[in-house]
C-alpha cells in the first residue's frame, strides 16, 4: 500500500511558534522534509492565505516570501498551501501559485462547504492540485459529512479531507466516518486523514483512517502543530514501516529534522496538558490555545475555563476573536 | 404622502425593507412596488397580501407598470450582475431616479448613513457596502475622528442559517469589498475583513469585532468616539450594541502588518452584537437587519433633502 506524506510542520506547526517561522528557518526545514522523501510540503500561516492579522496572530515573515523560499529549495516534494474562504481570496491563491506552490486545500467549516465553490474552481483553473478540507468533522454526522464532501468533489475538488481540527475523535469515530465518506465519493478522488494529538491518538487514527482507504496523511516534524500538535511524521513513518506500507520517506532523516531542527525551535513543549487535552475533551478548535492562554494571563481567568466555555458556545474556526469576548465574560461573571 | 420607492428583489433581503417601510411609524416613504421574477416567491405573496403591488417580471415590468413615474427611489437587492442590468434599464427610463445598491456591484460609492452620507451628496446610485460593513465601519470611522488608524480589522461572524445564497456563492466579494470600505469610509490606511459562518443551533446572534492599530491614539478619546457612535447607529439599528467594554492593549514589539509594515502601538478592540429585529427572518439575522436598516435610513435622508 502506498501512501501520500503531506507535511504540514510549516503550517500547522507555526500555531505552536505563533507563526514565527523566518525565511532561513522555512528553508532548512522544507530541505530537510524534501531530502527525507515527502509528498508535499504546507508552508502558510497556520490560518492560510491571509491569515496573517490581529484576530490570528501576524507572521515574523509574508507568507509569500516563505512559499518561494520553500520552493527554491526543494528537488522533489510540492509546496501546498491552505486557504480558508473568508479569510483568503482568489487574488491570493494566483500570488501562492505565482511564487512556487502546486498543491491546495481549501477548508471549510464540516457544514459550510459551499462556500468553497469559487475557491476549488479557482484553484482547478490556475493548475493547482486542488484539496476540499472539512474541518471540525467531529460536530456532525457520517451523512453530514458525506453530503458535504460530495458538494466539494463536485466543485472540483481531487481530494476531500475528514478533518479532525480538535482532536476530539476517538478512533472508531473517525474511522467509521472516512468510511462513510470513502464509500461515497468516486474511486478517484484520492482522501486524507488530518490529526490531532489532543487525546492522544493521532497516529492511531490516522492507521484507521489508512485502512478505512486514506491515500494522504497529514504530518509534522515532533509532531508540531496547533493544540496538542498533529500526527508526528516520525512516528507515523516508522509505524507505517512496521506495517510494510510504503511511504517512501526515510525515517532516520525525519528523525535527524525533528531532533535537530524542530526541538530547538520550540517556545514552549507542543504537548497532551491539562490545556490541550481540554481541547480534545471538550471539542475546541486547536489553534485557539496559545490565544487563549494570553487572554488568561490577561483577564486572570484559566485557560481551560476560556477553552470549555468556547466549547459551549459551539464557536468554529476562525472565531479567535471570542476568546477575549468569553473571557471578559467570565471575569465579570 | 411619502416619497414612493420600490424594492427590486423579493428575497430575504428584499422582503425585510418592505417591512420596515410598511411600518406605521416610517412616514417618509412609501412602498411603490416590490419587483421579483419569481411569481411564487414568498416575498411576493407577502407584498400582495399586504396591498403592495407585486410585479414578477423583474424591472422591465416595473418600468411598465402604471405609477412608475411617481416612484423617486429604487432599492436594488438582487445580485451585483443583475444590479448592473438593473441600472441601466432604470437610469434609461428615469434619468434622475435615486438608485439605493445593496449588491455587491458598487457602481456608486461606498455609503454608511452615519459616516459619510453627507460627503457623497446627490450622488445618484449608492451602495450600502456589505451587512459586515455597515456593522463595524462607522467603528473605524469614528476612531478616525480623534486619531489615525494606521490598520483595521473586523471579524464578521454570522449564524449559517441568515447566510443566503448570494453571500455564499461569493464570499470573497464580502471580504473585497469590507476592507474596501474600511480604507475609503473608515479612513484606515489599510483593512483587512473576515468573515465566519457559524451553524450552532439555536442560531447564534451575528457578531462583529473591530480591530484599530494606531500610534497616535489616546484611549479615553477612543472610547469616547465609540461610544458615541454606537449611540448614533443605534438610532437606526436598535439591536446593535457594544458587547464588551472597549478593549486596550499596547504592542511594544514591532509587528509585520501585511500590507502596511512594521508596526508597534495601541491596539483597540471593540465587540459588537446586532441583534435583528426580527421584521422578516428571526432576530438573530442582525446580518440582514443592518443591511436594510442601514439602506433605510439612507433613503429617508435622501427623501428627505
Amino acid at each position: 500500500m502506498s501512501i501520500f506524506i503531506s507535511d504540514v510542520t510549516l503550517r500547522d506547526g507555526s500555531h505552536a511558534v505563533r507563526h514565527q517561522f523566518t525565511v532561513p528557518q522555512v528553508q532548512a526545514v522544507a530541505k530537510a522534509l524534501d531530502e527525507a522523501g515527502v509528498d508535499s510540503i504546507e508552508v502558510t500561516h497556520g490560518d492560510g492565505l491571509g491569515g496573517s492579522s490581529v484576530n490570528y496572530g501576524f507572521a515574523s515573515d509574508g507568507d509569500y516570501e516563505k512559499i518561494a523560499a520553500a520552493a527554491e529549495v526543494v528537488e522533489n516534494a510540492a509546496i501546498c498551501v491552505l486557504l480558508l474562504p473568508g479569510v483568503g481570496t482568489i487574488p491570493d491563491l494566483q500570488r501562492a501559485y505565482d511564487c512556487g506552490a502546486r498543491y491546495v486545500r481549501i477548508a471549510t467549516h464540516c457544514t459550510e462547504a459551499d462556500i468553497s465553490a469559487q475557491h476549488i474552481a479557482a484553484a482547478r483553473e490556475m493548475g493547482f492540485n486542488t484539496t476540499g478540507f472539512l474541518m471540525m468533522s467531529h460536530m456532525v454526522d457520517a451523512s453530514k459529512l458525506v453530503e458535504q464532501a460530495l458538494l466539494m468533489e463536485s466543485y472540483g475538488a481531487q481530494c476531500v479531507y475528514v478533518t479532525d481540527s480538535a482532536g476530539a475523535m476517538n478512533t472508531d469515530e473517525y474511522a467509521a466516518k472516512f468510511r462513510a465518506v470513502r464509500e461515497a465519493l468516486q474511486p478517484e478522488t484520492e482522501m486524507g486523514v488530518h490529526a490531532h494529538q489532543n487525546l492522544s491518538l493521532a497516529v492511531a487514527n490516522s492507521v484507521a483512517c489508512v485502512k478505512e482507504g486514506a491515500y494522504r496523511v497529514d504530518a509534522s516534524l515532533a509532531g508540531l502543530g496547533a493544540g496538542a500538535g498533529n500526527t508526528p511524521i516520525e512516528a507515523f513513518v516508522a509505524v507505517a514501516d512496521k506495517l510494510g506500507w510504503d511511504t517512501g520517506v526515510d525515517v532516520f532523516k525525519l528523525l535527524d529534522a525533528a531532533d535537530d531542527l524542530i526541538r530547538p525551535m520550540l517556545l514552549q513543549p507542543v504537548q497532551v496538558d491539562r490545556d490541550s487535552l481540554s481541547l480534545g475533551y471538550a471539542g475546541v478548535y486547536g489553534s485557539f490555545l496559545l490565544h487563549a492562554r494570553r487572554a488568561s494571563a490577561k483577564y486572570g481567568i484559566p485557560t481551560h475555563e476560556i477553552l470549555l466555555e468556547l466549547g459551549r458556545r459551539k464557536m468554529v474556526g476562525g472565531q479567535e476573536d471570542m476568546i477575549v469576548d468569553v473571557a471578559l465574560d467570565l471575569a465579570k461573571a | 404622502m411619502g416619497v414612493k420607492a420600490a424594492i427590486i428583489g423579493s428575497g430575504n433581503i428584499g422582503t425585510d425593507l418592505m417591512k420596515k417601510i410598511l411600518k406605521p411609524s416610517q412616514t417618509i416613504l412609501e412602498m411603490g412596488a416590490l419587483v421579483g421574477i419569481d411569481p411564487a416567491s414568498d416575498g411576493l405573496a407577502r407584498a400582495r397580501s399586504l396591498g403592495v403591488p407585486a410585479i414578477d417580471t423583474g424591472v422591465a415590468g416595473l418600468i411598465e407598470m402604471d405609477g412608475f413615474d411617481e416612484i423617486e427611489i429604487v432599492f436594488d437587492a438582487t445580485s451585483a450582475k443583475a444590479h448592473v442590468y438593473n441600472a441601466g434599464k432604470l437610469r434609461e427610463a428615469k434619468p434622475g431616479i435615486q438608485l439605493i445598491d445593496l449588491t455587491p456591484a458598487a457602481i456608486g460609492p461606498l455609503c454608511i448613513p452615519v459616516a459619510n452620507l453627507e460627503e457623497i451628496g446627490d450622488e445618484k446610485n449608492v451602495n450600502m457596502v456589505t451587512c459586515g460593513g455597515q456593522a463595524t465601519v462607522p467603528i473605524v470611522h469614528a476612531i478616525s475622528q480623534v486619531c489615525t488608524v494606521d490598520y483595521a480589522e473586523i471579524v464578521a461572524s454570522m449564524s449559517s442559517r441568515s447566510a443566503g445564497p448570494g453571500t455564499r456563492a461569493n464570499i470573497d466579494e464580502f471580504t473585497e469589498t469590507t476592507a474596501l470600505a474600511l480604507e475609503v469610509v473608515g479612513k484606515a490606511k489599510k483593512g483587512k475583513a473576515i468573515i465566519i459562518l457559524n451553524p450552532a443551533e439555536p442560531p447564534v446572534m451575528m457578531r462583529d469585532t473591530v480591530f484599530a492599530l494606531t500610534q497616535d491614539g489616546d484611549p479615553e478619546l477612543i472610547r469616547e468616539a465609540i461610544l458615541k457612535r454606537v449611540a448614533e447607529v443605534a438610532e437606526y439599528v436598535p439591536g446593535y450594541r457594544l458587547k464588551q467594554e472597549v478593549q486596550f492593549d499596547q504592542i511594544d514589539s514591532e509587528v509585520l502588518v501585511p500590507g502596511l509594515g512594521y508596526f508597534a502601538g495601541l491596539k483597540v478592540s471593540v465587540f459588537l452584537e446586532v441583534q435583528g429585529a426580527g421584521d422578516y427572518l428571526p432576530s438573530y439575522s442582525g446580518n440582514l437587519d443592518i443591511m436594510t436598516s442601514a439602506a433605510l435610513r439612507t433613503a429617508q435622508v435622501i427623501a428627505s433633502r
